[in-house]
């Protein structure tokens, strides 16, 4: 049974490059531009994994990482923080919050696939 | 202190003004007569009168 | 003939009618509503004028031409230097002063032996001066009744001795009425006042008697006096006398404030500060208008009574008598007796009050018969003093009369007595503004000069008289050539006026001055010094009771206050005191400092402020400051006022300062963090499209095998969010140009109908491709501005394209409209989109902040056009804002105005 990956990301062709990158791989893939919609879609369709923007409409990265995190029910979800924002505190308040993984955009396709499979185990 | 007197100042400056115009040599200077009257006659009581006049618009212009 | 009856009963009733009025005056003080203006102060200043200037104006122009003008334009200078009068008047009234002598004993540390001496000078200057005025009287009285020897007898009583029994009586009744020295006696100001407009009104008429009627007027009265050249000689400047036309607007700049009379009427009678304001120009136009008549009145009277040897002093009588004009001559005469009545009803009362408090009054506290007085009330002696000053004072000036009669001394008294009076200048101007000055400084200045114009003007007076041997003014005393009277050191040529004011005041100021440097004041001294200098700061806050200190009686003090004040005064000044410290009763007082500068006070107005000082100091025990601790506590006070002052000023500064360099700071570290927000900002917009990019390379590269369709779409987008990349730098870098101006500008004239119409051409083709319409209505002939058109393009084509974004497509409308209004050029974009909140209005300006969800379009934007559009907008002198209400659509407008903005 594949792995069932939500991307939510508030830029298209972003989220078309993750999509498709991450059907490659034969992950199972869902699609949420909006952190509230990211929300419906995890409680929905139950990913192992969200590959989680920060800087999107209605709901920050941050806020629906943080929402996830205080739901027991989600507890082995994964979360892979995916931003542009690179400072450091920002980095350590994503990790802070309970982010798997913190990478920040651009990032390398490789280094994300491997991030990805080391968190779901697969490696 | 209240020397600042805009009033004051004015009319001590008519003072000093007064005190040429109203001393030799100046005074030496209108002789002979002017419509039969003495020249020097007009020359004092029209000094004397413009500074009055003068001092009369400093003086009553404000404050009343 | 006049009848003699007539002129008896026209006198009685005009000294009846002066009664009355000085009654009246008095009857509206007391009851609170005074009738002393401004006009009425101005007028009693006119006591300067007295039958000197009356009868002997005339006489002086006989021989001296328009030179008796300089005796009022001293004055009228004098007055003009308004500073030194309200200084004057203002450190009277902080010290309760009674007289010229008491102000500069007061500002001396109040000695006793200078306000003496002051007196003494006045006296021996004046009294002659009175006895002039009688004389005048008297010799009006021969004229009327065409008699010589002054001896015209009533009940066989000299008439002059009734006239000056009469003003003695006079002068008892209003001007003694208070013990209190420095209240005003508002009876007597306003006599003299009437008196003033009555002699004014006689002069004028006999001056337009005959100018109008004996001659044809001014013109045919100087023509007629031109064709006789020694009163040609009347009517020209004469240069020769360039010294004494000097020296007698000096004397007489001087004399107007120092002779007793005008220092009484000015100072110590002047009720309000603001009444100078017109006693400075309405007394000098007094003068003016009583010395207008003054030369043709000698000239006609000099050609009517040609070699008729009549005098000259009595032309103002004689030449309306020649005439017939009866009416005329009592009028005149009555104009006359105003003028002597006025000037020794005030000198009277000036001098008594001198020769009371600082002569009797010291010799009095010492005698034995006071000390053993103890305990009674004073105040009854102290008035019965004064008037026996006034009745004194008059005597004397009788007295002098009688025995000068026609002799030089009398006749030329008036100048003598300004000379006598100008020897105060020093001590009393060195005092106002210089606080070195000394009792010793001022002692030895006043004995110098009064010495100087005793040996050079006042002897030889008596000598011409023929009273004293007059050797000392033609050889010199002993034969000494240099050390004549009239000839000091050689200096002739001079007339003896200008002889004597010019070394009695260079020996007066050299021996203030040289003394005062050479000696040290003693404490009383230098803090009077300190109060008369600076009156203007010290009259603001209460007397420096810290100047005081010792141990008194309340009991002592009041009894003190009884003894010279009575007790009917003493309660009340005792209740308006402690009203004024908060307590209602005077028995809660405490004898402190201020208890004892009270009292003091209190005492000074009755008796002048050296014998009041002694007497405090008779029943206080008082600790001795000295002089260094008295210095200390000025200087402290001084200094702490400035250096407070200095503190404060500082103080606001700092504060300002420390308040501007928070606002720096804050300043500071919002641009900081809008930098470093900026750069994060600028960060995430550069990282988002590379983000796609380089993912999408990167899959491009890894798989060859991606299918040509993937493929295409990927590069599409690749190429896409590379534009995307380009566009943002190069708007992060114009916006970085334009903020920090180093953007470059033309200015040209630009038709922004025209600049609308070709950006909306150009975007047309995006607007039909997303289905929206856009309508134009640009207003013809507008006028051009001044303006750089590409940034104009710029702007426009940046809100049209913001505006396509946001409308839905297929039912989107835009429509623009340029119109001119309020000297500028508008245009507005507006759409029908989703509107904005109030606070999104605000912050489409700021960089980055893209409106609504625009995640369709997103690669469209860069955040960055409304803030560029705005730099550019606001260069350009115009405004960039948005109206707009959620729901309700969207409209950008701009205004540029029609002229360069003056930046």
């Amino acid at each position: 049974m594949s792995k069932k990956i939500l991307i939510v990301d508030d830029e298209p062709n972003i989220v078309i490059s993750l999509e498709f990158l991450m059907k490659k791989e034969g992950f199972e893939v869902v699609v949420a531009c909006d952190g509230e919609e990211a929300l419906a879609k995890v409680a929905e369709f139950a990913p192992d994994l969200v590959l989680l923007d920060v800087m999107m409409p209605k709901k920050s990265g941050y806020e629906v990482c943080e929402a996830l995190r205080a739901d027991p029910a989600q507890a082995a979800l994964k979360i892979v923080m995916l931003t542009a924002k690179g400072r450091d505190t920002e980095v350590a308040k994503g990790l802070a919050i309970g982010a798997d993984v913190y990478m920040t955009k651009p990032f390398s396709t490789k280094e994300l696939m491997l991030r990805v499979r080391e968190t779901l185990g697969q490696a | 202190m209240k020397r600042g007197s805009p009033t004051r100042q004015r009319l001590t400056a008519l003072g000093l003004l007064g005190i040429p115009l109203l001393s030799y040599p100046l005074v030496g200077l209108p002789g002979g007569t002017l419509a039969d009257l003495p020249a020097i006659f007009l020359y004092l009581f029209g000094v004397w009168g413009g500074l009055i006049a003068l001092a009369a618009l400093v003086a009553e212009r404000r404050g009343k | 003939m006049l009848s003699g009856w007539f002129v008896v009963l026209l006198s009685v009733a005009y000294g009846g009618l002066l009664f009355a009025v000085a009654r009246f005056g008095d009857a509206r003080a007391d009851a609170g509503r005074s009738i002393i203006g401004a006009n009425v102060y101005a007028l009693s200043l006119a006591v300067y004028c007295t039958s000197w200037t009356f009868f002997g104006s005339v006489g002086r122009a006989t021989s001296g031409g328009l030179s008796f003008l300089t005796i009022y334009l001293g004055p009228t200078l004098m007055l003009l230097c308004v500073g030194v009068i309200v200084k004057m008047i203002r450190i009277a009234k902080a010290q309760r002063i009674t007289s010229i002598a008491d102000f500069i004993a007061a500002r001396y540390g109040k000695s006793q032996l200078l306000a003496g001496l002051v007196t003494v000078i006045a006296v021996v200057g004046i009294v002659p001066y009175i006895a002039l005025q009688l004389k005048a009287v008297a010799a009006s009285l021969d004229v009327l009744f065409d008699r010589s020897g002054h001896a015209i007898q009533l009940w066989g009583v000299d008439s002059t001795l009734l006239v000056a029994a009469v003003l003695a009586l006079f002068t008892i009744l209003f001007g003694t009425r208070h013990l209190d020295a420095t209240e005003r006696h508002e009876g007597m100001v306003a006599a003299v006042a009437f008196e003033s407009v009555v002699k004014l009104l006689a002069f004028v008429a006999v001056g337009v008697f005959v100018t109008w009627g004996i001659y044809d007027g001014f013109a045919d009265l100087f023509r007629r006096a031109a064709a006789q050249p020694e009163l040609l000689r009347l009517m020209q400047p004469d240069p020769s006398r360039a010294g004494a036309w000097a020296a007698m607007i000096l004397l007489s700049a001087l004399a107007i404030v120092f002779l007793p009379r005008q220092f009484q009427v000015m100072v110590v009678e002047n009720v309000d500060e603001s009444h100078l304001k017109r006693a400075v120009w309405l007394f000098p136009l007094y003068l003016l208008l009583i010395n207008i008549f003054v030369l043709p009145v000698a000239l006609g009277g000099l050609m009517h009574f040609a070699g008729q040897g009549a005098n000259p002093d009595t032309f103002v009588l004689t030449l309306p008598l020649s005439q017939g004009a009866q009416a005329l001559a009592l009028l005149v005469f009555i104009g006359g007796l105003s003028a002597a009545t006025g000037m020794v009803i005030v000198e009277t009362i000036a001098l008594s009050t001198m020769v009371c408090n600082d002569l009797a009054m010291p010799a009095l506290l010492r005698s034995t018969w006071l000390q053993r007085q103890k305990r009674g009330d004073l105040s009854r002696l102290l008035i019965g003093i004064r008037r026996l000053a006034i009745v004194f004072i008059l005597l004397l000036g009788y007295a002098y009369f009688k025995a000068a009669g026609e002799a030089y001394a009398l006749v030329g008294i008036g100048l003598i007595s300004f000379a006598a009076v100008a020897q105060f200048a020093p001590a009393l101007f060195g005092g106002m503004y210089w606080k070195q000055g000394t009792r010793a400084g001022a002692l030895a200045g006043l004995l110098a000069g009064f010495a100087v114009w005793l040996y050079t003007l006042l002897l030889p007076s008596f000598a011409k008289s023929g009273w004293i041997d007059s050797g000392f003014v033609e050889v010199g005393p002993f034969a000494i050539d240099w050390l004549r009277a009239q000839a000091l050191f050689g200096l002739d040529g001079l007339d003896e006026i200008s002889h004597c004011l010019w070394w009695s005041l260079l020996a007066n100021l050299g021996a203030y001055l040289a003394v005062s440097l050479a000696t040290v004041p003693d404490a009383l001294e230098a803090s009077q010094a300190e109060r008369f200098v600076d009156v203007f700061r010290h009259a603001q806050r209460a007397p420096d009771v810290r100047l005081w200190r010792g141990n008194a009686s309340l009991q002592e003090l009041v009894e003190l206050l009884e003894r010279f004040l009575g007790p009917a005064r003493t309660r009340q000044q005792l209740a308006a005191h402690a009203r004024s410290r908060g307590r209602s009763d005077w028995r809660e007082l405490a004898p402190d400092a201020e208890f004892v500068h009270f009292a003091e006070a209190e005492l000074a107005a009755a008796i002048g402020s050296a014998s009041a000082r002694a007497m405090v100091s008779s029943v206080t025990r008082e600790e001795d400051l000295g002089l260094e601790e008295v210095l200390d506590i000025l200087d402290e006070a001084s200094q702490v006022r400035a250096y407070s002052r200095e503190l404060e000023a500082k103080q606001r500064a700092l504060e300002a300062a420390t308040g501007e360099l928070r606002a720096a700071n804050a300043q500071l570290r919002e641009l900081d963090r809008m930098k470093d927000d900026f750069i994060s900002t600028v960060t995430h917009e550069l990282r988002t499209p590379l983000t796609s990019i380089r993912a999408l390379s990167e899959m491009l590269h890894d798989d060859p095998r991606l299918e040509l369709g993937e493929r295409r779409r990927f590069l599409g987008i690749i190429v896409g969010e590379a534009e995307r990349l380009t566009r943002l730098i190069n708007q992060i870098l114009d916006l970085a140009r334009l903020e920090s101006g180093r953007a470059e500008w033309t200015a040209v004239a630009v038709d922004v109908g025209a600049v609308v119409r070709e950006a909306m051409a150009a975007l047309e083709p995006l607007f039909r491709e997303k289905g929206v319409r856009l309508s134009g209505e640009i207003a013809a002939g507008l006028p051009s501005v001044l303006a750089d058109r590409d940034r104009l393009t710029q702007v426009v084509v940046n809100l049209l394209s913001n505006a396509v974004k946001f409308v839905p497509g297929g039912s989107g409308e835009v429509r623009v409209g340029v119109a001119c209004s309020d000297g500028a050029v508008r245009v507005s974009v507006a759409d029908n989109g989703p509107g904005l909140t109030a606070d999104e209005c605000v912050s489409v300006f700021e960089k980055f902040r893209q409106g609504g969800n625009t995640l369709t379009d997103k690669p469209q934007g860069t955040g960055l056009g409304l803030p560029i559009s705005r730099q550019i907008v606001d260069y350009f002198g115009g405004k960039l804002w948005v109206e707009s209400a959620p729901g309700a659509g969207a409209t950008f407008i701009f205004t540029v105005p029609l002229r360069e903005p003056d930046a």
